[in-house]
Formats: C-alpha cells, structure tokens, sequence
C-alpha cells in the first residue's frame, strides 16, 4: 500500500504540518505504525511510551479533533494509568489491562492482511475485461447562441405576453367594532343572568361580528364582568354574568 | 468445438456478467449439466489451445468470458474499455470484515476497524458489493450486512471458499468470536503471540 509511506515523513516534519487524515485508517492504523517504527511486540506493548507518542502523533498530524483518535487516545491514557498502579504481589489475581488492546491489534492486523488479499484479487480481476455495454454517449450540448439585441427583446416580449396576468386581491381592512359588540352583551346580561354564545353573537353575524364578539367576551371576562363557563368538554359555551358583580 | 460448445460461447459471448451452468443448461433442453460442464471446459481448452486473445473463466458461481491480462494495458491505454475503480483501504478492510464475520452489523465492523463505517457502508451497498441480510438480535435491532453477488465478481472468486482461510494467514485468529469479549479471550491471544 502506497499510504504507508507518506506518514513516516510526516510524522518527522514537526508540528504545523498537515497531513490528510486519509494518511492513516484510523486510530488502530496509527497505532500499529507506531509499535512498527519502534519495532515493539503487540504482545507487550510499552503503554507509557505508545500512549505519548500516539498523543504527540495525533497533534502533529492534525488528528486530535478526529473523534475515533480522541477516543484511542484517551483509552491509552487510561491504560497507561492503569499500568502505574500498585499490583499484588500474587500474579495470579492481575488482569493485564493491555490484553483488550492487544487482541484488538491483533484482530485488526488480520483484518489487514485480508484487506490487502482482496486488493490484490480486486487488482488481477481489474486486468480482464469482461464484453461491456457501453451506452451510447449523450448528445452534445448546443453550439452557443448567435444573436442580437433585437431577437433577444423579441424573444422577452414572445415569453412576457405570455404570462397571465396576476390575480390580485384587494386586501381591505374591516375594523372589529368591538365597543358594539361589549355593549350587546352588557344589554343582553341586564336582562337575563345567562347568556348563550349564539344569542350573543345577534342576528345574522358576519365574520367581521363574530370576531368583534369574541374579542368583547374575552375582555368583559378578563375584567370580571362576566364569567365564561363551559359545562361540558364541547358543550356550547355558556356567558353567565360575574355573580361577585351583579349587573345594576 | 461441438454444437452445444459454440452455442454457450455464443451465450457467454453476449452476456455481460457470469453466467451459471443451470443458466447455460436453458439454451439446450437436451444437454445435461454434465453436458454443458464438458462443453465449458472445451470452449476453455480451445481459448487456451488456440492462444485467443480471451479466455474462459470460473467466478462468483459461473463462467464469463474475459480478456486476457496481457492486454490490459493496451485496451485501456486506447480508452475501449474503463478499468473498474480501485477499491480504497477503508472499503477492502470493510469488505474483509464482513466477508468473513457475515452476517455482521455496523458496531462490529467499527469496533475492529476503531473508526466509523457509516459512509463506507453505504457506498460498498450502492456499488452492490455488501447487502443487507437481516436485522440482528441487538437492541434497536440493527442491520446485518453480508456480502453480495458483486463482491465475488469484482474480486474474480468462483466462491466464498476461495477467500484464504484463517489459518493461512499469518496472522491466526479465529474467524469468528462471540460478542462478548471475555478476557479469557484476549489472554489466549496474548500467550499465543508470544
């Protein structure tokens, strides 16, 4: 694999110089190009020395804001914690912390070595070629226009004439005569200790009404004129005047 | 070459991708699979005996006609014919995780590799290499990939069996494990390392 070879100058370049992070195919790449260029055994890996150079290598090489890196690295940092703890003296109770990561490499070096088979296979398969069907190539675009001012107007006026004219409404502003509407209400709970809402709204009501009434109620009951009762979920409401306040 | 012979070369010619011997056994209702299987072999020996320019060749199930590697270079210099795209290494590592670990879902696949494979996935699933082949017993019941009729296609493999077996390589681990890492696990991989 040609990536291979890139990194390693890389990694010698110092700070400030970025590489793409397609050099490397992940944190678990890295770290086997690390224990190679160390020439360290995955069976027993270093975990102080890997963990800050992976640390140093992932600066270097602008990986540190990669999340699969971040999570490699702070994996090492809690291995290489683990590593400074005071073990027991019986070694038969001591897990080595390291033994995840290591079966890890390990798995992901066989994975590799499949990877780079099926690239091979991929690559001989790639040198004979099967009868293809080729479609036929698309037409060709039109050669660029030719014309003047004139045809171009022309061609304007052609698409102008023949748009629709825009339907336009005519927007006119109704003003809710609300102090009308508060007015029947109040007249009609002088007469009567409840109201309903259709009664309320008078005879034949416009949208206009209807808007004019609902905005009087709300505010006759706001003030406490009047109490909006519902006595059932969908009932029809009921206006009943305020009974703290009786009407004069 | 006999009548059966010419007439699979014929069907082999004009098909674009392999061609199995139950297919091939369509052409002639009286030709037997062993018929058609010593009619193959004697278009092959023809190809061969003759020095054409093509031969006859045993992938993903079937058989299909292709030119020889020695002309590669020539065909594609002259533009009559487009060299299949390279593979990246993030999609031959996917493909070597699924072909081996299928069924298998996207959090194994990460978890070997230690980086997403979202994108990979999805593309390796346009290009007909992967499919998917079920839904596994994991919470939220995630997708399980396997590899498709492509995949043996794009590699020249007659099978699944072709792919090298876990203990040629170097590298020996078994080819499959249970989810659940045990430590039990990584410490018999340890002492078989060292």
């Amino acid at each position: 694999m040609t990536v291979r070879d890139a990194p390693t100058a890389a990694l010698g370049a110092g700070p400030g110089f970025v590489v793409e992070l397609d050099a490397f195919n992940g944190p678990l790449d890295l770290l086997l190009h690390l224990l190679r260029e160390e020439q360290l055994e995955i069976a027993d890996i270093p975990i102080a020395r890997i963990a800050d150079q992976f640390l140093q290598a992932i600066h270097e090489l602008g990986l540190n804001q990669a999340a699969d890196y971040l999570d490699m690295a702070s994996r090492l940092v809690r291995l290489k914690a683990q590593m400074l703890l005071p073990r027991r003296t019986e070694e038969d109770g001591w897990e080595d912390p390291r033994a995840e990561l290591v079966r890890r490499l390990l798995e992901y070096q066989q994975i590799r070595e499949i990877a780079v088979w099926l690239g091979r296979a991929a690559e001989r398969r790639a040198e004979r070629y099967p009868r293809s069907y080729l479609p036929p190539a698309p037409a060709l675009p039109p050669p660029p226009l030719t014309l003047d001012i004139l045809e171009l107007l022309q061609a304007v006026e052609r698409v102008v004439s023949a748009i629709p004219s825009p339907v336009l409404h005519r927007v006119v502003a109704r003003p809710l005569d609300v102090e009308s509407a508060t007015r029947r209400i109040e007249q009609l709970l002088e007469e009567r200790e409840q109201i309903g809402w259709l009664e309320a709204l008078g005879p034949r009501p416009t949208i206009v009404d209807l808007l004019s009434t609902l905005l009087a109620l709300l505010e006759l009951a706001k003030r406490g004129t009047l109490r909006l009762v519902q006595p059932a979920a969908f009932a029809p409401m009921v206006i009943a005047r305020d009974p703290a306040r009786p009407a004069a | 070459m006999t009548p059966l012979a010419q007439l699979l070369e014929a069907a082999l010619f004009s098909a674009s991708r392999p061609l199995t011997v139950e297919e091939l056994g369509t052409l002639d209702q009286d030709a037997t699979l062993a018929d058609v299987r010593m009619a193959l072999e004697q278009v092959r020996e023809h190809y061969d005996f003759e020095q054409h320019g093509v031969e006859l060749l045993e992938l993903a199930g079937g058989y299909q006609i292709l030119t020889r590697p020695i002309h590669a270079a020539a065909i594609e210099r002259a533009h009559f014919s487009v060299r299949m795209p390279k593979l990246t290494a993030a999609a031959l590592e996917t493909l070597a995780v699924i072909a081996y670990r299928q069924p298998v879902g996207r959090a194994e696949i990460e978890e070997i590799r230690g980086v997403s494979a979202g994108g990979v996935l999805r593309s390796l699933q346009e290009r007909g290499l992967i499919e998917v082949v079920g839904r596994g017993e994991a919470l939220g019941r995630p997708l399980l990939y396997g590899t498709a009729a492509m995949f043996l296609e794009l590699l020249g493999l007659r099978d699944l069996a072709d792919l090298p077996r876990a203990e040629e390589l170097t590298i020996a681990l078994q080819p499959h494990r249970a989810t659940t890492e045990g430590d039990d696990d990584a410490a018999a991989y340890v002492e078989a390392e060292s």
